[in-house]
């Protein structure tokens, strides 16, 4: 069932791309092995919008199709109805155009290449010449503080290390979008933090707009400009907080918004 | 050193026990010859072995390397069909089931008795069972991460198995090839057993234990055991270099 084109009115804005929204998903439902007797339902009428440069969590409990979601924007499943809207184009070919960047829960490196070769790899896929990966690889490197690992193979770093590598692999190629589905979901709390510091940097520099998966609820509000509350069986988004603290570091860990946003979500969670 | 003298040691000890135990056990020279023996042998017909292993390597040589070109080119087409897959691995298991050195005389009696083609396929059809499976199953075996990334860069079938599945097989593909380099010697010796050219070892081995020379037939075995050895120890040089992102690894 593959989405009609982007000449639906109400879903795709016609203005230029600078206020163009960066995802949209328009009344999906997803139901798995539909028509067997194992069929699960796991989304049922999500809309969704991100706007341009908005970092957008998506947060509920296992099962509720947070994944799914994420996986229907990046067009590795597509939705039993509905229409899903990458950069204004249907999502398989934004997908084709390599729109977004994408971290898994896994880092996913490849353990024969090095961490530059790693990180050059979609790059090397977009047929960008040699000497123009090499630098950008190390740019990206760099940014998440890995530069002198350059040379290292994945399995010769720490598992923080290898998720900002597949972090900086998910940059490389510049993407408007972000895609993260719990990637510091198997780090420890000290190396979350620093990397949740780190992402917001690159984001607020790059102007990447953001989906990000979690079931962590301090996460999504110190990360996110709106916090996407879903629940499960079949997964509906039940309320959508947006967030405004101070600041995005320590202070704003501490700041009064914060915690009433965490017990804002928390209900949310709950109700 | 640590590493190496334990074995060396433990080599030299058991020499030395065989010896004694031949001379002082009158043990007859058909049933074990002494080391010595065998030594001595080995210093006069060094000159005869050198050739014949020369002939025995380079048949397993070119049977080694025919064999894992075609293994390695039937395991991708089965690794990118999975019909292939399913009909070629009971194939495999089947022919593999079956004794194939027990093909050497049905092949000396195909080809002339002066030609070298029939050890070199024996020795290609050994090969090429252990390669093509452990190749299949790495190929087989790609991580659903790496498999969800590359469709997310929109990589085309032969991109992925360039960039993915092939380097992520190599391991696999070392492990058949180990098991292939000797297993080709292996071969490439005993089917000289059957008839057909007779300047290998195979065919040395036999003839010393025909003239009742056990000493020389010993030293003939020595020098395939020596020769299975270097197959095996390049293989294990050629995988060190080939997979450098393992050997930093334990640095």
């Amino acid at each position: 069932m593959s989405a009609p084109a982007n000449s639906d009115p109400d879903v795709v804005p016609t203005s230029g791309p600078a206020d163009t929204a960066s995802v949209v998903v328009g009344n999906v439902t997803k139901i798995f092995n539909q028509g067997r007797s194992d069929e699960v339902p796991a989304l049922s009428d999500v809309d969704l919008t991100v706007g341009s440069g908005e970092f957008v969590s998506l947060i509920g409990p296992s099962g509720c199709g947070k994944s799914t979601l994420l996986r229907l924007i990046a067009d590795l499943i597509e939705p039993t109805s509905g229409t899903v809207t990458v950069a204004g184009r249907p999502a398989a070919q934004a997908r084709r155009e390599q729109e977004y960047g994408i971290a898994f829960q896994q880092a996913g490196l490849l353990e024969w290449r090095t961490v530059r070769r790693n990180v050059e790899l979609p790059l090397e896929l977009r047929g960008v010449g040699r000497a123009e990966r090499r630098a950008r690889a190390e740019e990206m490197l760099e940014l998440v503080g890995l530069a002198d690992f350059a040379g290292h193979y994945p399995g010769q770093l720490s598992g923080g290390m290898q998720q900002r590598v597949a972090i900086a692999r998910a940059l490389a190629v510049q993407p408007p979008l972000l895609l993260m589905d719990e990637p510091f979901g198997a780090l420890d709390e000290m190396t979350r933090e620093r990397l949740q510091s780190e992402l917001l940097g690159i984001c607020a520099k790059t102007g990447t707009s953001t989906v990000f998966v979690t079931h962590s609820i301090s996460e999504a509000v110190f990360l996110s400009d709106r916090v996407v509350v879903m629940s499960a069986r079949p997964g509906r988004i039940r309320a959508s907080i947006a967030v405004e603290l101070p600041s995005r570091d320590e202070a704003g860990r501490q700041a009064p918004v914060y915690f009433e946003k965490i017990t804002e979500v928390r209900q949310a969670l709950r109700s | 050193m640590r590493r190496v003298l334990p074995p060396v040691l433990f080599g030299l000890l058991a020499l030395v026990l065989w010896e004694v135990l031949v001379t002082a056990g009158r043990v007859a020279p058909f049933i074990l010859p002494a080391p010595s023996a065998i030594g001595a042998q080995i210093v006069e017909q060094r000159g005869n072995i050198g050739d014949a292993a020369l002939a025995s390597g380079a048949n397993a040589l070119v049977g080694l390397i025919g064999g894992t070109l075609l293994a390695v080119c039937a395991a991708l087409a089965a690794s990118r069909s999975t019909l292939l897959g399913d009909v070629s691995i009971p194939f495999a298991a089947v022919i593999n089931a079956l004794p194939i050195i027990a093909l050497a005389p049905i092949l000396n009696n195909m080809f002339e008795s002066t030609s070298s083609v029939p050890r070199r396929l024996v020795t290609g059809i050994v090969v090429f069972f252990p390669v093509f499976l452990n190749l299949l199953r790495g190929l087989r075996e790609v991580s659903p991460v790496h498999q969800e990334l590359m469709r997310t860069y929109a990589a085309s079938g032969w991109t992925f198995a360039r960039k993915v599945r092939l380097p992520g097989a190599l391991p696999h593909l070392f492990t058949g090839l180990r098991q292939a380099s000797s297993l080709a010697v292996i071969a490439a010796v005993v089917a000289e057993y059957f008839g057909g050219l007779q300047d290998g070892l195979g065919a040395r081995i036999t003839s010393a234990a025909a003239f009742t020379a056990y000493p020389r037939a010993w030293a003939f075995v020595a020098g395939a055991c020596l020769l299975g050895l270097t197959f095996y120890l390049v293989t294990l040089l050629l995988e060190r270099l080939a997979m450098p992102w393992k050997r930093n690894l334990i640095s």
